[in-house]
Parts: structure tokens; sequence; C-alpha cells
């Protein structure tokens, strides 16, 4: 007998089993875009992993992380390995997951049935941009303890709140060793529980929905017409492995040939190297706050810049909401225009700032 | 057996060729996950830490020891003692019972070193003298550097 009779014996799994069996892709044009869930999904899993393998020998203090991140990549076997992974992995996890949100931002899937989809999608994001910020600092060097003074100083620029989160995301007035507990325990602990949440919930609705035609193939069929299906198992689940490998590749090859570099120790009393800028997901806002006059209309610019960035980011969830035209099923030329534009800006002030002096 | 159809050929190669593919990607699957695996076992088992380049250090001041009596000092990232026996003569231990890693303590009314955890004693040449044990303490070789009260105890590894 095998295991899994052993199982079903028990536990009945006949429904999981019918599921599987009859779980269906749809077969079109567009179905490449797929792939950019599954593959961040899977990068979502190697930062777990090599996460808890960072936790064995990482020490959340001032005086300890940075020599602590040393110790994982001089003496610990393979602990370069584990470090270069988890960093590269966070970066392309961050890319895909920008992908994935265009992709089906521009094929409209967030269209009814499927609001609350994009809804736990755009907020996963959300928690990805925090899982980066949280975790640039942890190895505390010089760069990552400046660009987090500079990061948790823009949250100072909040209207109202502004001063009060600073010194919530800052455990006091300065960026610290408190400011690096608060950081440890957001990015190993709250940002985890809240995403693996999300993360749940995400593929719940996905699997309890299926696969999204986009709305452009949907109208050019006829009535009673059916898009031919590809069994999910295991035809479509091979083909996600196979780009799960691409995927390793690309990982293990920069994480063997381009090395994460460590930099030298933070110090509080240094003068702040020239050329500090944040992550590269986190350039075009910080680009865009560098172009802001410093008043607009009797109001500080970087405040005006925040207010944006709040509203832009309210205006992503909702976009299901507004976009009764997609709701429809009927064609919605303004969200693919909002789309490109929101593609066009990250991208060029991505590109800019990055060459900004 | 007599009375089973005959499988045709062409079925039957096509079964052998499934299991050839299945067998090939099993084969891929495990070498990932040996790829994976050893790396990962590999980072589990912490490194030798440089603990055991401490070879030789300064244990305290001659003033500070009186006449049948101890003190413990830091041998590295261990305990050691130090005593100075009824005779004026200084001698050092490490302070690590060998029997469970307690830390010794001198007995001044027995002249003994003794372990709290499980009632060991040793005497001071760091041989057992009862309890559980297994073997003597290990002992260090003792200078003394300069001279009168100010005199450094230079303690290192036989």
């Amino acid at each position: 007998m095998s295991a899994i009779d052993w199982i079903d014996e028990r536990l009945d799994l006949s429904a999981v089993r019918q599921f599987v069996s009859e779980k269906g892709v749809p077969v079109h044009a567009q179905k490449v875009w797929y792939y950019l869930g599954g593959m961040t999904l899977f990068l979502f899993g190697v930062q777990v992993f090599t996460g808890i393998l960072l936790l064995l020998y990482y020490r959340p203090s001032a005086t300890e992380a940075y020599e602590s991140v040393q110790f994982i990549v001089t003496q610990v076997p393979f602990g370069w390995l584990i470090r270069n992974v988890h960093s590269w992995s966070a970066n392309l996890l961050i890319g895909l997951a920008f992908a994935h949100f265009f992709s089906v931002f521009l094929l409209k899937s967030y269209r009814k049935p499927r609001e609350l989809t994009w809804v736990s999608g755009v907020l996963l994001l959300f928690l990805m941009l925090g899982f980066g910020f949280s975790g640039y600092l942890l190895p505390w060097n010089e760069l990552s303890f400046f660009a987090t003074k500079v990061g948790t100083g823009i949250a100072g620029a909040v209207p109202v709140a502004g001063h009060f989160m600073l010194r919530l995301l800052r455990g006091g007035d300065d960026v610290s060793g408190a400011t690096l507990s608060r950081f440890y325990g957001l990015h190993v602990a709250v940002l985890p529980a809240l995403s693996t949440a999300l993360v749940a919930a995400h593929l719940l609705f996905v699997q309890r929905q299926g696969m999204s035609v986009p709305s452009s193939i949907e109208r050019r069929l006829r009535p009673g017409e059916k898009l031919p299906q590809m069994p999910f198992f295991p035809n479509y689940v091979l083909r996600d492995v196979l780009a799960w490998y691409v995927v390793i590749a690309v990982l293990a090859a920069l994480a063997a040939f381009y090395p994460w570099e460590l930099g030298t120790k933070a110090d509080p009393f240094a003068v702040v190297p020239p050329g500090i800028r944040p992550e590269w997901y986190f350039l075009a806002t910080f680009h865009t706050l560098k172009l802001l006059p410093s008043h607009v209309l009797g109001m500080e610019g970087e405040r005006i810049g925040v207010v944006g960035f709040g509203i832009a980011a309210l205006f992503l969830v909702a976009v299901p909401f507004l976009d009764r035209r997609a709701s429809r099923g009927e064609r919605s030329p303004l969200f693919t225009v909002l789309a490109v534009l929101g593609l066009v800006y990250l991208v060029s002030f991505t590109i800019i700032g990055h060459y900004a002096n | 057996m007599g009375d089973q159809p005959t499988i045709p050929t062409i079925v039957e190669t096509d079964f052998d060729r499934r299991n050839f593919l299945d067998a090939l990607l099993a084969v891929g699957f495990a070498s990932t996950a040996a790829a994976i695996a050893y790396p990962v076992t590999r980072y589990l088992v912490p490194p030798a830490s440089g603990e055991a380049a401490t070879q030789s250090v300064v244990a305290g001041r001659a003033g500070a020891l009186k006449l049948n009596t101890a003190a413990i000092f830091k041998f590295g990232s261990k305990p050691g003692i130090l005593v100075r026996t009824e005779d004026g003569e200084v001698r050092a231990f490490s302070a690590v019972c060998t029997h469970l890693d307690c830390t010794v303590q001198f007995k001044p009314d027995t002249s003994q070193l003794w372990c709290a955890c499980h009632n060991g004693t040793y005497d001071l040449a760091g041989n057992v003298v009862s309890g559980p044990p297994p073997r003597g303490l290990e002992r260090f070789v003792v200078n003394i550097r300069g001279e009168g009260d100010d005199a450094e105890i230079v303690v290192s590894k036989a």
C-alpha cells in the first residue's frame, strides 16, 4: 500500500484528486504570462528557506550584525552561497512581482470576479517592498545605514502622523541599534506571518476561480465556443517546474559570479558617503522626491510627494472597483493607458535615478 | 498466464519509453535535491571557531593570590583556575570538570578542587580523588614574569 493510499483511506482525498484531475489551464496566445506568478511564488519559497538558514548565524545587534554577516560569508561553509542567493533572490522576486503585477494589470485579469485576488496581490507587492526595505538594513553596513536614514526620514514627511511614524520605525529619534532590532523583528516575524497568510489567500482564490482569460481573447470567442485546455497535472505543473529551473539557473549564476558586497561597517558618526541611494526598486520614488521643488503652493514638496505616493497606492488597490468597463467585459482603454504610463514612469525614473548624481 | 491477451508490441515500447522518461525526470529532480542538500548540510554544521588558538594568557598578579586560595581566570572562552598552595607554589588547571563540563572550585579546608555539580574532587595535581570525573583536570604551565606582588602569572598550555 502506498503512502497516498494510506492517507486516502483515512482522510478521503477524492475531492482533492478530482479537483486536480479536472483542473485545466486555458491555452491561448497570452498564456506565457501565467508563469510569472508561479516563479514569484517559487522565489518566495527560496527566501523563506535561505532566510531561516541565515537566522542560524545572524545576530541582530549594532555591535554584532555586521560581524555575523561577515562570519557567514567568510567562515561558514557555503555561507557565501546562502547569503548571495538570499540577496539575489530578493531582487529577482521584486522584479518578477512587478512583472506579474503589470501583466495582470494590462490583461485586466483583476476584473470581476477576481477583485480580491488583485487586492491580495497588490498588498503582497507592498509587503515585498517592506521586506526589501527592512532586510537591506540588517547587514548594518554604511550604505544600508544611510539609506535607512533617508527612507525613514521620508516617512517623517507624512502629514500629521509623520513624526510619530518616524519614531515608530526608528525606535527613537535616530537610526540606531534600536532600529535594527525593529527591522529585524519586522523582517523575520511580522512580514513573514502577514505575507504567508496573504499568499495562502491569493493561491486559494486562484485555485477556486481558475486562470483568468484575457478579456481581449474572451471577446473574440464565438458564443458557446470554449478555449482549449491543458491539464493542470502533470502537463502544466511540469511547465511550471521548468520555469522554476530557469529561475534556479539564473539565481545560481548570479550568486556565484556576482557576489553581493558587504561594504564597510556602519558608523553613525561617519560622513555620509557620496552617491547614497536606495535599492533599485525604490529609485523611482527616491528620484521623484528629489525632483520636487522645496515648496509647492505653500506646502513642503516632500510632503506632497509622500501624499501622492499614498494616493497612488490606494488607487492601485482600488483598480478593480474603479474600472467598471472591464468588469462588464468591455474594452477599457483608459486603464490600459494608465498601466502603460505607470510602467513608463517607473522604468524611466529608475534609470534616470540610477545615473543621476 | 496462458489465457492473458498478448500485449501489442507498440504499447510495450511506449511503456518503456515512458518509464525511461520518468526515470530521467526522477534523476533530474534527485540531482537538484542533492545539489541543494549538500551546501545546506555543510552550512548547518558550524565552522571550527578560533578559540583553539589560545595558547597563553596572563591569569593575574602574584600579589592578589594569597596562600591556600584560588581564582578563576579566562583561558580563551573557557574558565581556568589558579591555585596558590600552602607552601606558596602557584598552579593552574582547566576549571572545566571532566565529568559534565561544570566549573570546579577550590576547597581551602581540604586543599582540593571540587565540582559542586556531582561532587567530584581532584587533588592539587589535577588527579581525580573521588566522584564521577573520568580523568584528571588539564594542567597548565605557570610562569611568573616580573618580581614581587606586581609579577604577572602567565599560564600556557603544556
